[in-house]
């Protein structure tokens, strides 16, 4: 391979172009929806959701606390496209991670990272089932994984509504639909903030979690990249059957990935409950977290290193959006999130026409063909990375 | 004995959008694309349905002449779940796009487009569109006394026009799935479109008629839902688009038995919220927020019947993939 690849031929170039058209056709088409819904407060709200994550420390520090959870599910749902599982499961295998997490905190009094190490346990319980499900019984992870975030959601309903512990109503409050605050049961819990409230302004929101979520996902990224372990999930990935004829245990590793990518989804929980300024609100309702996991994975083309960026701008946005009200609801970014994901949907098409456009005059097809070939090509490329270093040694 | 009119009726009020919806996606798998966008279908189809409503109530037509509103409002929900289908079919049969990933932008954008939506026409923070209490079928309207028997409970307390079309729709269903040239091709086309189209069979549109025909149904689902609620349209359809999916799946994508699955869905739904006061089932004493559990037992009991039936599946050979002319 050279060195020196036509800007047109690098995939990851490709990637982040695409994600970044991707980023722009979607807030195109939502202030062009703000425009007709209101068109003399649109200016206003399209100015707050741009700027508003920039406009003062404790709405930066916001943006980065947001951006830990949806850090995690974004590498969730990554982590288990890698291995050609769609999980849409991350909102319940987070809901149970937040669930253990504030048991931990709440009931057992431990300190916070005990507590996020349930967290991690309890989110990859969850993710055993859709894994084991499709490995023992080809039943479609999808379907697996929307019957567990509901049964998660009851779960969790149920236990605390019986845990009265657990609850506000036995830490001196008066609401018992919501957990303990957990300044008031058990402080030593609460995920420490590093200093960092200094350097934020005395920001409530900003914590550790966001450092503690990037290192996840590096090391997220070392186990794809670098080890035989993960070689083998993308070989599932890619071929199972052809993973399988190449004396890959393919079930196995369906279900470990499914177990990891559960247990980052309950890493997320835990971070997000254990800030101390939020509290689970017992509610009828799925999160929205874990499913903002998906745009998340989908702009960081299931890179690991991409998702830190990708769910900083997803959280960046999603702070702006809440600033729009009271002129528009802060559901306007759920707006330009899911015409991201739609585009998305059609990824390869989207890249075929970025390369043709770059390369200028070449029929779709040819250029299409392209890059599909440049992807295998990637492929090889990566894999044979450690002959070409031995070559070059 | 009123009890139990009341929760006769009751579960086949919130039968008909399960119904409804689960033949919806009965009829897109079926053509071989996985209808994961329901649940946004119905938000679209109740959304503008809502509002058709609220027009007719403000503007007297509704009160004059309730049953043809309601009509016209169910036709509305119909034809806007089906536009917002095209979009769904478009990524799915023309792009050739992952089908869920496209059934998730469009759950992810119509919750957020109805708020918004919403809050622009109705004003700061009201989210609630309420719906105008005119629509219920009443005994009036057959000429009968207004009564608080048995059969009145039974029948008159929770009666929509959604519930008749929806019979009417289910038998529509089974003919047409079983009895025509069109219900056949439809199939063929999502077990082995390749066979369909060696014998002349457009598998492109008979994709898009069933995914059309899904947001048909959807959206009807989701004002049939919404009135079935009962206490107006808040954006969202409760996760029933995706429990319709369950009942689809528990139904093993035949039309009979999705009837009777969605009537088992709906009375573990309303048992759940009546657990108090049904006399013969178990009380779990000191047992809190029972209704959880209840709520809960249909999605495990759809799991325990999805390890059982998965090896002799009925579902669609075919569907999630894309069809490709080329690769034939």
């Amino acid at each position: 391979m050279s060195e020196k690849k036509k800007l047109s031929e690098n995939q990851m170039f490709i990637s982040v172009l695409a994600s970044v058209v991707s980023i722009i056709i979607g807030l195109i088409f939502g202030f062009i929806l703000l425009m007709i819904l209101n068109p003399s407060k649109a200016g206003i709200g399209i100015n707050a959701m741009m700027t508003t994550g920039f406009s003062s420390l404790d709405q930066f520090g916001k943006v980065l606390y947001q951006s830990a959870p949806l850090m995690l599910c974004g590498l969730s749902v990554g982590f288990a496209f890698k291995t050609g599982m769609f999980n849409i499961g991350a909102t319940g295998q987070y809901t149970i991670g937040a669930f253990c997490a504030l048991v931990g905190g709440i009931a057992w009094q431990l300190p916070w990272w005990v507590c996020l190490i349930l967290s991690f346990i309890g989110g990859a319980i969850w993710g055993i089932f859709p894994g084991l499900f499709k490995a023992l019984f080809n039943v479609n992870e999808v379907i697996t994984s929307i019957m567990f975030n509901w049964i998660g959601m009851f779960l969790v309903n149920l236990l605390l509504a019986n845990m009265p512990i657990m609850l506000a109503s036995a830490w001196g409050a008066s609401n018992s639909d919501r957990t303990a605050a957990l300044s008031q049961a058990n402080p030593g819990a609460i995920i420490p903030k590093g200093g960092l409230d200094r350097l934020f302004g005395n920001s409530s929101w900003i914590n550790i979690s966001v450092f503690i979520a990037i290192i996840v996902a590096i090391i997220c990224w070392f186990i794809l990249e670098k080890t035989t372990f993960g070689y083998e999930l993308k070989a599932c990935g890619f071929n199972k059957e052809g993973s399988r004829y190449a004396g890959i245990n393919a079930n196995r590793n369906i279900v470990l990935s499914m177990i990891i990518a559960g247990a980052l989804s309950g890493l997320g929980g835990g971070l997000y409950y254990l800030a101390g300024t939020i509290q689970y609100v017992l509610e009828k309702k799925t999160l929205a977290m874990g499913f903002n996991g998906i745009p998340v994975a989908l702009l960081a083309n299931s890179n690991p290193i991409g998702t830190i960026f990708s769910s900083l701008f997803i959280s960046y946005i999603q702070v702006g959006g809440s600033a729009m009200q009271p002129n528009f609801s802060s559901e306007s970014t759920d707006i330009i999130i899911a015409v991201i994901i739609y585009l998305a949907a059609f990824a390869l098409l989207m890249r075929g026409l970025i390369v043709r456009i770059m390369k200028g005059g070449k029929s779709r097809e040819t250029a299409v063909t392209e890059n599909a070939a440049n992807v295998t090509a990637d492929k090889a490329d990566s894999m044979d990375k450690d002959d070409n270093k031995e070559a070059k040694a | 004995m009123n009890i139990l009119a009341n929760i006769i009726s009751l579960t086949i009020v919130f039968a008909v959008p399960l119904m409804l919806v689960a033949l919806g996606g009965m009829y897109s798998e079926h053509s071989g694309v996985i209808n994961l966008a329901l649940e946004g279908i119905m938000v679209i189809g109740a959304l503008c349905a809502c509002f058709t409503l609220q027009s007719f109530d403000k503007s007297g037509f509704g009160p004059a002449h309730p049953q043809l509103s309601m009509l016209i409002a169910i036709i509305v929900a119909a034809f806007t779940g089906m536009v917002f289908s095209i979009l769904l079919a478009f990524a799915a049969i023309n792009l050739k796009a992952d089908q869920t990933i496209g059934g998730t932008a469009l759950n992810t954008f119509a919750p957020a487009f109805a708020v918004v939506v919403t809050w622009a026409v109705q004003g700061q923070g009201l989210t609630t569109i309420q719906i105008p209490s005119w629509i219920r079928i009443t005994q009036a309207n057959f000429g009968l006394e207004a009564g608080n028997g048995f059969w009145d409970m039974l029948i008159f307390k929770y009666f929509y026009l959604t519930t008749p079309i929806a019979i009417v729709l289910f038998f529509a269903a089974w003919i047409l799935m079983y009895k025509t040239k069109f219900g056949l091709r439809l199939r063929a086309c999502g077990e082995h479109p390749q066979a369909a189209d060696s014998v002349g069979i457009n598998v492109y549109r008979m994709r898009y008629a069933g995914v059309l025909i899904s947001g048909f149904l959807g959206g009807i689902g989701g004002i049939a839902y919404t009135i079935a609620v009962g206490s107006g349209f808040n954006s969202s359809v409760g996760g029933y688009g995706f429990l319709a999916l369950a009942v689809m799946i528990f139904g093993n994508w035949k039309p009979v038995q999705i009837l009777g699955s969605a009537v088992f869905f709906a009375l573990f739904k309303v048992v759940a919220a009546y657990n108090q006061s049904i006399p013969f089932l178990p009380k779990f004493e000191g047992m809190k927020d029972q209704s959880s559990l209840y709520q809960m037992l249909p999605y495990i009991v759809t799991m325990i019947v999805l390890i059982f039936t998965s090896k002799h599946s009925q579902a669609p050979k075919a569907e999630g993939i894309p069809y490709d002319k080329g690769s034939r």
